[in-house]
């Protein structure tokens, strides 16, 4: 107790002395950093989610072919979340001499959760154009509220009653959106809205019938995580969770890109800062190793010297990350609140989670670089005391920074999310420090073996790095990881991000037409053509259920990942093609051999897809599809880039195999903004079609790009003030000795100017010798993000050469000569003196 | 006045038949380049409690080896030490820093002032290494002792060398140690400054009772000790 109270009793101490600056503002740097980050996409994320979650109709939904059980209801209101519930199937309906087979849903009051209804006026005298309005509640019992393709086929205008299976109900209104149509393959037929209460005198519920039951909740994000939780361990055979993770995953792979790019510009500044902390660090060792000598001679122990200076750095690590969240919920705010007007969102409030990353961070960042050099310091020798010229023994080790950049990795592979990404930093890191090192060794040894002749500031700068050759390099090393770190951030960021708008090209589909029948196909063509739209490629599709894995009937009970449960439980799409598609890859096996066994069908699985349900190369699937059973080997794994909006399946095969098979077509097109209109001469041709629009998906997803455009620039600013944290600890860390030193030659008679000069020499080299280090760390890096975190192909510009060595000499002779003007005009006598 | 009682009293229990430092044989070699150095041979030395030592001699001969292995600071090649009748060598660098804190107090030539701490933080220090309740006043009391009352809140750069060394005193001091060493005390100071820490410094010796062991170029204060042992090329010359 009493030696944490001596702690900080020295802690304050050092404050108050200025000698604790560098170390806190870097640690703050780091922790707001990524604390700030956190924040935000957490912030960002929940609206994304929030937002997409409209094409559910909710936040989460249970769905069942049979009634789900009240108790689901019952515990989703118990934790305060808001339910409602659904029920769809397929039914003929009636209007005088036409009917029509219609998916109906019947809903219950609070549909939808989330998104909006959106009821349509058909065109008057009076106006032509139809005017949409958004839906109070759901349709009166009695009433029921059509889509566009049941008014067109059964002639019907409002008002007009039709026959809903035994009932007679009034067409009140036309839907000309509902949130929840796109969601999956549900039904392709038109649609009409119906209020559940009118179930019953409907007759249509009757044993054996075709039905969907879906409970929707929506509600705050922990309470549904926690009914998502709940729900999933009692759900019966039949029942499944949807939410629009599963639902669309193209979302999930931009939400998940989203957060990976600003977890690395946030990871960049953490890696400059730790460049500043490690030089930080080396200064407060040289400057207490007098005073832990001192310590020891009174009588300190080196346990006691262990705990004094453990408490001491976690008191600061603890009240630095502090600062550094209170300074991240500010900053946070502050973009949030530019973001919300920039995008007209109003982004939900954040989870304590990211400060608790943040405190985190600051902790392991500072006790990772600062233990090594602790454990040293304890065993500091007390004969110091009278023999100034002893020095710790591995004072100078750079294996100390090892243990920072192993606890570096780990907040990489942490905040990254990939193990494979942090180890592959962790010994990029090594590398890099490593051939830092051993190149800069090899350069002051080769080229600065003999000091230059005469006695030009060249000359004695240069002798000065040969004289001070570690920790030149050690300067050079921290500041050039720093400025690595930077300039892979500036330089890189704008081409990562262009690299990724390009992969969602202006006119991705936006409309997919499913349903599309053999004989339709032509027609279609020529539709195109008529509306000047380019031919889109058709994909032929047999619905299939999987019954056996390696001739093992397949049991629901052996995935217990619920994921897998759902993949399995429902009718799988394949289709076929001869080649592979430009967004496909091979990652495993090959494409179509050569030669067609008759006997072996060879089947192309989506990697990601075979990986949640266990598959693998050389497993034999068997499927029931509509015309028979069907089998065959997966000989290859493909990786689906579903950025792209293209139409892509889990399994493929061989052209020709499912000749016999009943199929449907399936395509993707580009539909302009200004051809919105020739929708409803598509439904009218081909009524049977079920059009899907991802135009709002897209549109989300290149929003979110802007956004992650928007505040990377903002975290770059961390990053930047992190590197002006580096260069000012990389100036005080020789600062002392600096001050000695000028001492010593003005005594001897240098004029101001002339170390002045010497010094500027040393501090353009060091810069020079940084950009270099710089330039080669940011290009490899740059290139390994793109093709493993981001995969994207990216290469390196020549111009960060250029700009990384200009810059490094640029900056840091300006600040070093800044940063010593000071030490040169302290008068000789006072610093000898001491 | 209490203090001083109790001190004095203290003074025959310790003095009258065991030395309080008894160092045998102590020898001290260095290796550099490849050949052996001898720097201190066969010293021998007791001490008795109370008794003020000054060990002199020429600059590398070996004076302040002497005293770093006498405090312990620094293990011989050969030899013993006991202090207050324990051998420091056979105690680990641990135990052996332990012993300083409870019966040693030091003063430099650099006087070794803690920079980020003022004065009064510099004394107190000691203290509360040892766990000592209030620190802070007995740190203020030793302060106003040694004449630093205005100075108590000034850091070691804002203080002049003589009142530096003050600061010092009062931090050696302060533990109430049996045995004070100091290493050139006066080294850094003027002459009349000097003169004036040498007062102070057997003033306080005289009323604490503490055995002194001085390492000095400084003839007024190697004077003023009771015994002077003056080392030559490593060996001590009577």
């Amino acid at each position: 107790m009493n030696m944490i109270r001596l702690s900080l009793r020295m802690l304050l101490r050092d404050w108050r002395a200025g000698e604790l600056y560098i170390l806190t503002l870097a640690l703050v740097i780091a922790v707001s950093s990524v604390a700030t980050v956190s924040f935000f996409s957490d912030r960002v994320q929940k609206a994304l989610v929030l937002e997409s979650n409209q094409l559910l109709g909710g936040d989460l939904l249970v769905t069942s072919d049979s009634p789900v059980p009240p108790s689901y209801a019952e515990h989703a209101k118990q934790i305060g979340l808001r339910t409602t519930h659904l029920v769809r199937f397929p039914s003929m309906v009636s209007f005088g001499d036409n009917s029509l087979l219609t998916s109906i849903k019947a809903v219950a009051p609070g549909y939808p959760l989330r998104g909006e209804l959106k009821l349509a006026n058909p065109p008057t005298e009076e106006n032509i154009a139809q005017s949409i309005r958004i839906a109070q509640g759901i349709p009166k019992p009695g009433t029921v509220w059509v889509d566009e393709k049941v008014v067109n086929a059964l002639k019907v205008t409002l008002g007009d009653k039709i026959e809903v299976g035994a009932a007679e109900m009034t067409v009140m209104s036309m839907v000309e959106s509902e949130p929840d149509h796109s969601v999956g393959f549900v039904s392709m037929n038109p649609r009409l809205l119906m209020n559940e209460k009118d179930l019953a005198i409907t007759q249509l519920i009757q044993p054996g019938s075709r039905i969907n039951y879906q409970l929707l909740v929506a509600g705050d994000e922990t309470q549904v995580r926690e009914f998502r939780h709940w729900v999933k361990d009692r759900l019966s055979p039949g029942e499944r969770i949807v939410s629009i993770q599963e639902a669309r995953p193209e979302i999930r792979s931009a939400l998940d890109r989203a957060g990976k790019f600003l977890n690395l510009a946030a990871l960049a500044s953490v890696v400059v800062a730790a460049a500043a902390i490690a030089l930080a660090i080396r200064r407060f060792i040289q400057r207490h190793l007098d005073g832990c000598a001192v310590m020891r001679c009174l009588g300190a122990t080196e346990s006691d010297l262990l705990r004094l200076y453990s408490y001491y750095f976690i008191m600061l690590g603890l009240a630095a990350s502090l600062l550094g969240c209170i300074f991240a919920v500010l900053t946070q705010e502050f973009l949030s609140y530019w973001l919300e007007e920039l995008i007209g969102v109003t982004l939900p409030l954040p989870s304590t989670l990211p400060a608790i990353q943040g405190m985190l961070t600051g902790m392991v960042l500072l006790l990772g670089f600062a233990l090594p050099p602790l454990l040293n310091l304890r065993q500091v020798p007390a004969l110091r005391v009278i023999r100034r010229d002893l020095e710790l023994a591995n004072m100078h080790s750079l294996a100390g920074y090892g243990f920072g950049i192993v606890i570096l990795s780990i907040l990489f592979i942490w905040k990254a999310g990939s193990f494979k990404l942090g180890i592959m930093i962790m010994l990029g890191f090594l590398l890099a420090v490593i051939f830092f090192g051993l190149f800069g060794w090899l350069l002051i040894r080769l080229f600065l073996l003999t000091r230059p002749p005469g006695s030009s500031p060249w000359s004695y700068g240069l002798a000065n790095i040969r004289r001070r050759a570690i920790p030149s390099l050690v300067q050079a090393t921290a500041l050039g990881l720093g400025l690595m770190a930077l300039l892979t951030l500036t330089l890189t960021r704008n081409d990562l991000l262009q690299d990724w708008q390009a992969r969602l090209p202006e006119n991705a589909p936006n409309r997919f037409l499913v349903n599309v029948q053999p004989d339709q196909q032509e027609r279609l063509m020529v539709f195109f053509d008529e509306h000047a739209i380019p031919r889109p490629k058709v994909f032929p599709m047999v619905r299939g259920r999987l019954l056996e894995i390696n001739d093992r009937a397949v049991n629901l009970e052996d995935y217990p990942d619920p994921r897998a449960k759902q993949l399995i439980n429902r009718e799988f799409n394949l289709s076929w093609t001869d080649t592979l598609q430009p967004d496909n890859e091979i990652v495993a096996g090959h494409w179509w051999s050569e030669e067609v066994i008759p006997s072996e069908h060879e089947l192309s699985m989506e990697e990601g897809f075979a990986e949640t349900l266990g598959l693998k190369l050389g497993d034999r699937l068997s499927f029931y599809t509509g015309g028979g059973d069907f089998s065959a080997t997966i000989t290859s794994l493909r990786k689906v880039d579903w950025d792209t909006f293209q139409v892509n399946f889990f399994a493929v095969v061989r052209p020709g195999l499912l000749d016999n098979y009943p199929a449907s077509y399936v395509t993707s097109f580009y539909l302009p903004p200004d051809k919105i209109q020739i929708m409803q001469e598509l439904t009218r041709i081909f009524p049977n079609f079920l059009i899907i629009d991802v135009a709002s998906v897209i549109e989300r997803v290149q929003n979110m790009i802007g956004q992650v455009t928007h505040a990377i620039e903002f975290v770059f600013l961390f990053t930047l003030l992190a590197g002006f944290a580096v260069m000012y600890a990389a100036i005080a860390s020789t600062q002392d000795e600096r001050i000695y030193e000028a001492a010593i030659f003005r005594t001897l008679g240098a004029r101001k100017q002339q170390l002045a000069r010497a010094w500027a020499v040393e501090f353009a080299v060091l810069g020079a010798l940084a950009g270099f280090f710089a330039a080669a760390g940011a290009s490899v890096l740059g290139y390994l993000i793109g093709k493993y975190a981001l995969h994207i192909t990216y290469s390196p510009s020549p111009w960060i050469w250029v700009i990384g060595v200009l810059v490094s000499i640029i900056s840091v002779t300006a600040f070093g000569v800044i940063g010593t003007r000071t030490t040169l005009s302290q008068p000789p006598l006072q610093v000898l003196r001491k | 006045m209490a203090r001083k009682l109790i001190v004095e009293q203290l003074v025959p229990v310790n003095g009258n038949n065991q030395p309080i430092i008894q160092a045998s044989n102590l020898t001290k070699e260095v290796e550099t380049g490849g050949e052996r150095l001898i720097i201190l041979q066969d010293i021998n030395l007791q001490v008795s409690a109370g008794e003020s030592i000054a060990v002199v001699g020429a600059s590398g001969s070996g004076k302040s080896t002497l005293l770093g292995l006498l405090a312990g600071l620094d293990v011989p090649t050969h030899g013993t030490v006991f202090l207050d009748g324990e051998d420091i060598f056979k105690l680990d660098e641990d135990e052996r820093a332990s012993l300083r804190g409870r019966l040693l107090g030091f003063m430099f030539q650099s006087f070794q002032l803690l920079p980020s701490l003022i004065a009064l933080e510099n004394v107190m220090l000691p203290l509360e290494l040892s766990g000592a309740d209030n620190a802070r006043d007995i740190a203020h009391d030793w302060l106003v002792r040694v004449g630093l009352e205005e100075r108590v809140g000034h850091y070691p750069r804002q203080l002049s060398g003589g009142e530096q060394q003050r600061v010092a005193i009062a931090r050696a001091f302060v533990t109430h140690p049996k045995m004070l060493f100091a290493d050139e005390p006066t080294g850094n100071l003027d002459v009349a400054t000097g003169a004036q820490i040498i007062d102070l410094m057997f003033q306080i010796n005289r009323e604490q009772g503490t055995t002194l062991v001085l390492v000095t170029h400084d003839k007024n204060l190697s004077a003023r000790c009771s015994r002077v042992i003056e080392l030559v090329a490593g060996r001590a010359v009577d």
